[in-house]
């Protein structure tokens, strides 16, 4: 698809750079008759993104493609408030069955914020209101009736920082089957124990101390713990807050790996600062910026051609 | 304001190299057309010489992608604007190459010892493959498409030049059948021609990747 003239990518290629020392004028000689080639480019030619602040709300109308055929959960206009203050606002998305869908953008930009909202997490802070209307297989999440309990089983999460219950390894992954009742006998306990464990690529390292303190594991094997313990209860969606920020690059691999498992059977909802891990795991993107929900699109398109000029400018670091 | 200084200055320099190589192929096909007009065999014999320059040049460019693609993973307009300078980098240096070339046929055509009229007057499509090159060279610099995709109806009438320039070493070549060489030579020249026109073309839709994110190709 062309990319119009008019849009804020296209326009931004155009604009004169104009940023201090690194803005780089250069002339060239061209041809024998001494004319001049006058570059306004800098480096890639990509021109100055401080935002302008007029005209940044229609800047900040979400593009690209936010809704899917097959959603397993939808968010319609959904808002989140501190107290007075709004942290997200208006942001409707999908998320399809079958999925990896990274949320990506600076820090305080919302996106752990509207994670948290697809599960009820956000029900536990106070002063935290929620408006708008999220679905879960077609079903009001928000709604009065909703059990939140069996709701974070069916969207489990995994945290930033890891965060073990005080229990032997063995139970912190037991819990969950036991108190959903997901089995009926301690061999079948055992078998999802060690299949969790197993895909959170954590048992080679811990099957012959199953009874020792999940808490006296190293961080990154609590990490491998807690995302164990989400997958035991065999979640419909796995929402996963920077899981793999505190895991080495053989762990992150293997998490990776285990992500593109999952997405077989489940959706995952990933919010991450590394974009390369974005890029590798995921099939959609969604970029936010200051409560906003900017660009969503496939992941190839956003990370080699992205349609908004804060996507763009983030993606390459040129945000500010 | 955040910036990545060391991923952006890499940048800043590779466009640098980048626009300079082009300048100095620009260079050489103007002193290849000099070459055809004026047949003077000194030129020639700078222009062979120095074609290490642009060869050592592009390997300096490649490396640099190869560093910036292996340290800062470049995404979005980034990673576009190195693919283009992987893919230009190639056809510049094709660019002086077929510049030598027409020098080279040129001189082969000076040594031979048998004369036959010139079959066809190549200034008129040197200057086209000169303009096309420089209007190519002119978009990448200034990002821009409009003129970009002004190369493109160039190469047609650049085409039909190659064109009209077999048909008349044809007919010499059935007048002058004991020549075959030089008139073979003669003909070269146009096709030499024609491929640099058909280079900047490439470059062209190149600088259209590189703004629009789009894969296009000259039909």
């Amino acid at each position: 698809m062309m990319v119009p003239a008019c849009h804020p990518i296209a326009t931004t290629h155009f604009q004169t750079a104009n940023r201090g020392i690194s803005t780089m004028f250069m002339k060239l000689t061209s041809g024998p008759a001494g004319s001049t080639r006058q570059s306004t480019m800098e480096g890639t030619g990509f021109a100055d993104s401080r935002q302008q602040e007029a005209g940044a709300v229609a800047q900040r109308q979400t593009v690209g493609e936010s809704f899917v055929a097959d959603p397993r959960m939808t968010a319609r206009d959904v808002a989140v408030y501190y107290g007075d203050k709004c942290a997200i606002r208006s942001i409707s998305i999908d998320v399809g069955c079958n999925e990896v869908l990274a949320m990506i953008g600076p820090s305080g930009c919302g996106k752990s914020t509207f994670l948290r909202c697809l599960n009820r997490m956000n029900d536990t802070v106070p002063g935290c209101r929620v408006t708008g209307e999220i679905r879960l297989d077609g079903e009001d999440i928000y709604a009065p009736s909703v059990d939140v309990v069996p709701l974070r089983a069916r969207v489990g999460m995994v945290f930033q920082k890891p965060n073990p219950f005080p229990k032997s390894i063995f139970d912190n992954v037991a819990y969950g089957p036991k108190i959903h009742g997901l089995t009926r006998t301690k061999a079948e306990l055992e078998e999802i124990v060690e299949t969790s464990l197993s895909k959170a690529g954590l048992w080679e390292e811990v099957k012959d101390r199953l009874q020792e303190p999940g808490t006296g594991l190293s961080g990154g094997q609590q990490q491998r713990l807690c995302i164990a313990r989400a997958i035991a209860v065999s979640p419909e969606v796995i929402l996963m807050d920077e899981p793999c920020s505190a895991l080495d690059p053989i762990a992150t691999a293997r998490i990776e790996d285990l992500i593109a498992e999952l997405r077989l059977q489940y959706s995952i909802v990933i919010v991450t600062h590394a974009m390369q891990q974005a890029s590798r795991v995921s099939q959609r993107t969604a970029y936010f910026h200051l409560g906003d929900l900017i660009e969503v699109g496939p992941t190839e398109r956003v990370f080699t051609n992205p349609r908004h000029r804060l996507t763009e400018d983030y993606i390459t670091g040129r945000f500010g | 304001m955040t910036t990545h200084f060391t991923f952006h200055h890499a940048l800043i320099k590779l466009n640098k190299m980048v626009l300079k190589m082009s300048a100095m192929a620009e260079d050489r096909v103007r002193k290849a057309a000099t070459i055809i007009k004026t047949r003077d065999l000194e030129l020639i014999q700078s222009l062979t010489n120095s074609d290490y320059e642009i060869d050592e040049m592009e390997m300096e460019v490649e490396e640099e992608c190869l560093k910036i693609l292996a340290l800062h993973q470049p995404v979005a307009s980034d990673l576009r604007f190195i693919i283009m300078v992987i893919k230009v980098n190639s056809e510049i240096e094709r660019i002086a190459d077929l510049a030598v070339n027409v020098a080279m046929r040129m001189q082969a055509i000076l040594k031979s010892p048998h004369r036959v009229p010139t079959p066809y007057d190549y200034s008129g499509m040197a200057e086209k493959v000169i303009t096309m090159l420089k209007m190519s060279i002119d978009a990448m610099t200034n990002r821009d498409v409009r003129l970009a995709r002004q190369v493109f109806v160039l190469d047609d009438e650049v085409d039909a030049m190659r064109l009209d320039a077999y048909l008349k070493v044809k007919d010499m070549i059935r007048k002058y059948p004991e020549h075959p060489g030089q008139l073979i030579n003669s003909y070269l020249i146009a096709r030499h021609l024609e491929r640099i026109g058909d280079r900047a073309t490439n470059i062209a839709e190149e600088v259209i990747y590189l703004v629009e994110g789009e894969i296009v190709r000259c039909q």
